[in-house]
């Protein structure tokens, strides 16, 4: 058996799972602290559906927890940003476009070094070892505990990240050191950038990851932990520790695959309706379709793969408003106090909730309390509503074809079962916690993406010896060998340079192997 | 009409930049982001009508050669594009009066810009591509009988070389690429020294501002529900490119690249939408030709683009992959760039194309009848 749990920003959702049946699902309110709400979410759990604590195999968790923390600019570390590169790069130091309020939020300093590779794997510059000296005794004085690691062309060569990491840890023990060549692709400022929001985070996530490890096993649990990261893959608590940047956009991902899984459908438009916004994306074979644009995080470039993701502030708790007969839904919401002020529950705001109950659509809190509602309204209300989220599948849909389009997440109760443009609408089982299921079902993956030579008549070869190093990678991750695919291979080659250079990005996804305790 | 490029100018001109970069050119992200910087620095930038340019002007254009993939990780020192002009400076004995763009698509259109707002010198609204193209010979300029050499490419390092190849251009571009190699992949040149007159008799005008313009319309079609694609050819109208319309709409099934000649050569095959319908298109770092159902429709020197189907932003051909969705949109070149002259040294023929140059709005009457 397996349990997904999703922190959200509202609720934490607990999924038990056992092989592909759904045993149990709880939804309780997320407290401030994390941990303590997936406390809560394992006893509900456990008091829904009694279980033996140590036939659970693994715990997967989704979290918001730290792209929130960047978006807020809060419970973020002094970081500091060491780039090896000079005399090359220095026209664009690090933290270069970064907004003014997240560079003061990590005491952001950057650091230009000699050092970095050329293409062809020659030396910019040697390592000077003085220079690092001196940059370890001021950030020292400064007092900053994280670090992020530059050089040019890591991702083909990284030693020389590495050998300033470990002089640097020389001088300072207890140092946190973030390197670019493990965080991103080629691409120096996107990766640079990823680097930095991760070392920023890192303390973060020690306090949150040693807090979800005690949780469980306080709670009895001798599961294996994983988080989930970006492209709907796993991993174990320890890296995330490592790499929290990892799990920035794992919450639509898991939504998504969470539908996908509950749906039976492998193509299509999921709406994933949350508290204040309905999230439109679309899946295609089943994993989500990834966003073409280089990604945006709390106004930092960088180049995560991220589900292709549109959202309109439209949720359960939207705020609804008639003025001259002119019904709006949202964007504003009364979010996690919709069990206060929405009209259901005794309040006095009219909701999208309250309109979804006066409809007969759902039913949660008290019916009598909207039992007056003006019909007129609540159709007008509901019009708006499926509506605008037509609209944005629409937008979405890149075929004239109709999509199928699955429905999850709590506030879904406010969508018809039929859309405009929709080839037919699906309300799986358990939408509610489509994302917790996501979260559960996720697998593990391995990337390669390096620049190859690649000589006359040997692209095959070179393609093999890449793919399986990927799938080394996704094996090394956990994944059961026989399930590991390859779902992803490009190569792009680097023009007017000799000897074939060919950059070749291969990405390969299995099925956790699930330890017997 | 001369105007001052302002830090809010960027992002337009970087989007109409790519757009002309018709498939290569490079990025030009990393182009917008040296810009910004100079301009918080050193404040706006005079960009010149050309038609004021006089025979005391000495226009030097500045560029950045070498291989896209190579620039995003090996970002300049800054001083590379300067340490270039002046070396050329030097080596003819005169100060520059202005910079210009060679190329007006791609990251080029944005490394004169850099070197006019670090220098506090305008650059000229005009370029010698109209669009990009992978070789340095392949200009107006050129056709029109400015020699580029001498030519000064400079690295970060402040070494610097002068190429001095008579009037054969295109054994300069071969000199300053296997020297560009050398250096790391990317080199940054300053060529085709001219005067005023001569930059009006061989010069396309006003492109900069048409990657501003183009730009533009992109970003307001797309804030105001308008498809990008009409708002572009209607925009196009009024300019020296004249015709702009979607040839295809589909998804990429599959991209095949390969690396000749120290060129990326290939093809992208698109299917179209509920349809058997394909289209292909050939690439030489640029796009230079696109057919649908094997029938020609767009040859080089006019413009293909790809658009990304919703946004309307341009794709290049590196970032091509599998199951994008996007609009095939051509774009007919001015007619300077049409004349005999002009297409022996970058038309059809010039990338080992056995097919005649024929207008793409010709062949979209044919295509239509």
């Amino acid at each position: 058996m397996r349990i997904g749990i999703d922190v959200g920003g509202t609720n934490t959702d607990a999924v038990l799972l056992d092989g592909t049946s759904v045993l149990a699902e709880t939804k309780m309110a997320t407290s401030n602290d994390v941990t303590s709400g997936i406390i809560n979410a394992l006893d509900e759990l456990h008091r829904v559906r009694p279980f033996p604590t140590e036939s659970v195999q693994a715990v997967m968790i989704g979290t918001t927890h730290f792209i929130n923390a960047i978006v807020e600019a809060d419970r973020l570390s002094p970081t500091a940003a060491i780039r090896l590169g000079l005399p090359a790069t220095a026209a664009l130091p690090p933290l270069v476009g970064w907004p003014d309020r997240l560079v003061t939020a990590i005491r952001g300093r950057g650091y230009l070094c000699h050092g970095g590779h050329e293409f062809d794997g020659r030396l910019i510059s040697p390592i000077n070892r003085a220079e690092l000296l001196r940059v370890a005794e001021e950030l020292s004085s400064l007092g900053i505990r994280s670090i992020a690691i530059s050089s040019v062309f890591s991702p083909v060569n990284a030693e020389m990240e590495q050998e300033a990491a470990s002089l640097l840890l020389e001088q300072l023990p207890g140092l946190h050191v973030s390197m670019s060549h493990e965080i991103g692709r080629m691409g120096l400022l996107e990766r640079e950038n990823a680097t930095i929001i991760n070392a920023s985070l890192r303390e973060l996530a020690e306090n949150v990851c040693t807090g979800l490890a005690q949780a469980l096993s306080t709670a009895g649990f001798s599961a294996a932990l994983y988080l989930s990261q970006n492209d709907g893959t796993l991993m174990d608590v320890d890296y995330a520790r490592d790499y929290p940047v990892a799990t920035f956009a794992s919450g639509p991902t898991n939504s998504m695959r969470g539908a996908a899984f509950l749906s039976g459908l492998e193509t299509c438009a999921v709406v994933d309706v949350g508290g204040t916004t309905s999230d439109v994306g679309i899946l295609q074979g089943g994993f989500p379709r990834e966003a073409t644009a280089e990604a945006s995080v709390g106004g930092v470039r960088t180049n995560f793969r991220m589900p292709d993701v549109l959202s309109v502030g439209i949720g359960g708790g939207s705020r609804v408003r008639s003025t001259d007969g002119q019904v709006t839904v949202g964007p504003d919401s009364v979010g996690y106090r919709l069990h206060e002020q929405a009209m259901v529950f005794g309040g006095t705001t009219l909701t999208a909730t309250d309109v979804a109950v006066a409809a007969g659509r759902a039913d949660v809190g008290d019916a009598s309390l909207v039992r007056d509602l003006d019909p007129a309204l609540v159709r007008a209300c509901l019009d708006v509503i499926a509506g605008d989220v037509s609209s944005v599948v629409d937008r979405m849909r890149t075929s004239p074809a109709p999509l199928p389009v699955a429905l999850v997440g709590g506030g879904s109760i406010l969508l018809p079962d039929e859309l405009d443009g929709a080839a037919k609408v699906f309300r799986p089982d358990h939408f509610a916690v489509a994302n917790a299921i996501g979260a559960a079902i996720a697998q593990v993956g391995g990337e390669v993406d390096r620049i190859f030579a690649v000589p006359p008549g040997q692209r095959d070869d070179v393609l093999d010896t890449a793919k399986q190093e990927a799938v080394d990678r996704a094996v090394a991750a956990g994944a059961e060998a026989t399930s590991v695919e390859i779902v992803d291979v490009d190569e792009v080659p680097i023009a007017y340079l000799p000897g074939n250079a060919t950059r070749i990005r291969v990405r390969a996804v299995g099925d956790l192997t699930l330890r017997t305790s | 009409m001369a105007f001052d490029l302002t830090i809010d100018d960027l992002g337009d001109l970087v989007r109409g930049a790519a757009l002309l970069g018709t498939g290569g050119g490079g990025d030009p992200e990393i182009g917008r982001a040296l810009v910004a910087e100079a301009l918080r620095a050193h404040g706006p930038i005079r960009v010149l009508d050309p038609s004021e340019l006089t025979s005391d002007d000495l226009v030097i254009p500045t560029a950045l050669v070498g291989a896209p993939s190579v620039l995003v990780e090996r970002l300049p020192r800054g001083n590379e594009p300067i340490d270039a002009l002046r070396r050329l400076e030097q080596h003819l004995g005169r100060k520059a009066t202005a910079t210009m763009p060679i190329e007006c698509g791609g990251i080029n259109s944005t490394i004169p810009l850099y070197v006019a707002a670090r220098l506090g010198i305008p650059v000229v609204d005009a370029d010698g591509m109209g669009r990009a193209f992978p070789e340095l010979q392949m200009e107006t300029f050129a056709v029109y009988g400015v020699p580029g050499s001498p030519l000064a490419i400079a690295d970060e390092r402040g070494h610097t070389a002068i190429v001095q190849t008579g009037d054969d251009n295109k054994k300069m571009e071969s000199w300053a690429r296997a020297i560009t190699i050398r250096m790391g992949g990317v080199g940054y040149i300053a060529e085709y020294a001219m005067d005023g007159p001569t930059v009006q008799r061989t010069a396309i005008p006003y492109t900069l501002s048409l990657a501003l313009r183009l730009g533009r319309t992109i970003r307001t079609a797309r804030s105001n529900h308008r498809d990008p694609a009409d708002a572009l050819r209607d925009e196009l109208a009024g300019t020296l490119y004249q015709h702009g319309a979607v040839i295809f709409t589909g998804k990429v099934v599959d991209v095949e690249r390969s690396t000749e000649g120290g060129f990326t050569r290939g093809s992208a095959r698109l299917a179209a939408f509920g349809s058997e319908s394909t289209c292909v298109i050939e690439f030489q770092n640029e796009y230079l030709v696109a057919r649908v159902d094997g029938q020609t429709r767009v040859l080089v020197p006019d413009l293909i683009t790809t658009l990304h189907l919703e946004t309307g932003e341009p794709i290049t051909a590196e970032s091509l992959r599998y199951g994008q969705r996007v609009r095939v949109f051509a774009i007919s070149t001015p007619e300077v760039m049409r004349t005999p002259e002009a297409l022996a040294t970058f038309g059809p023929a010039a990338f080992g194309l056995a097919e005649e140059f024929v207008p793409f709005e010709e062949l979209a009457a044919v295509a239509a009848s």
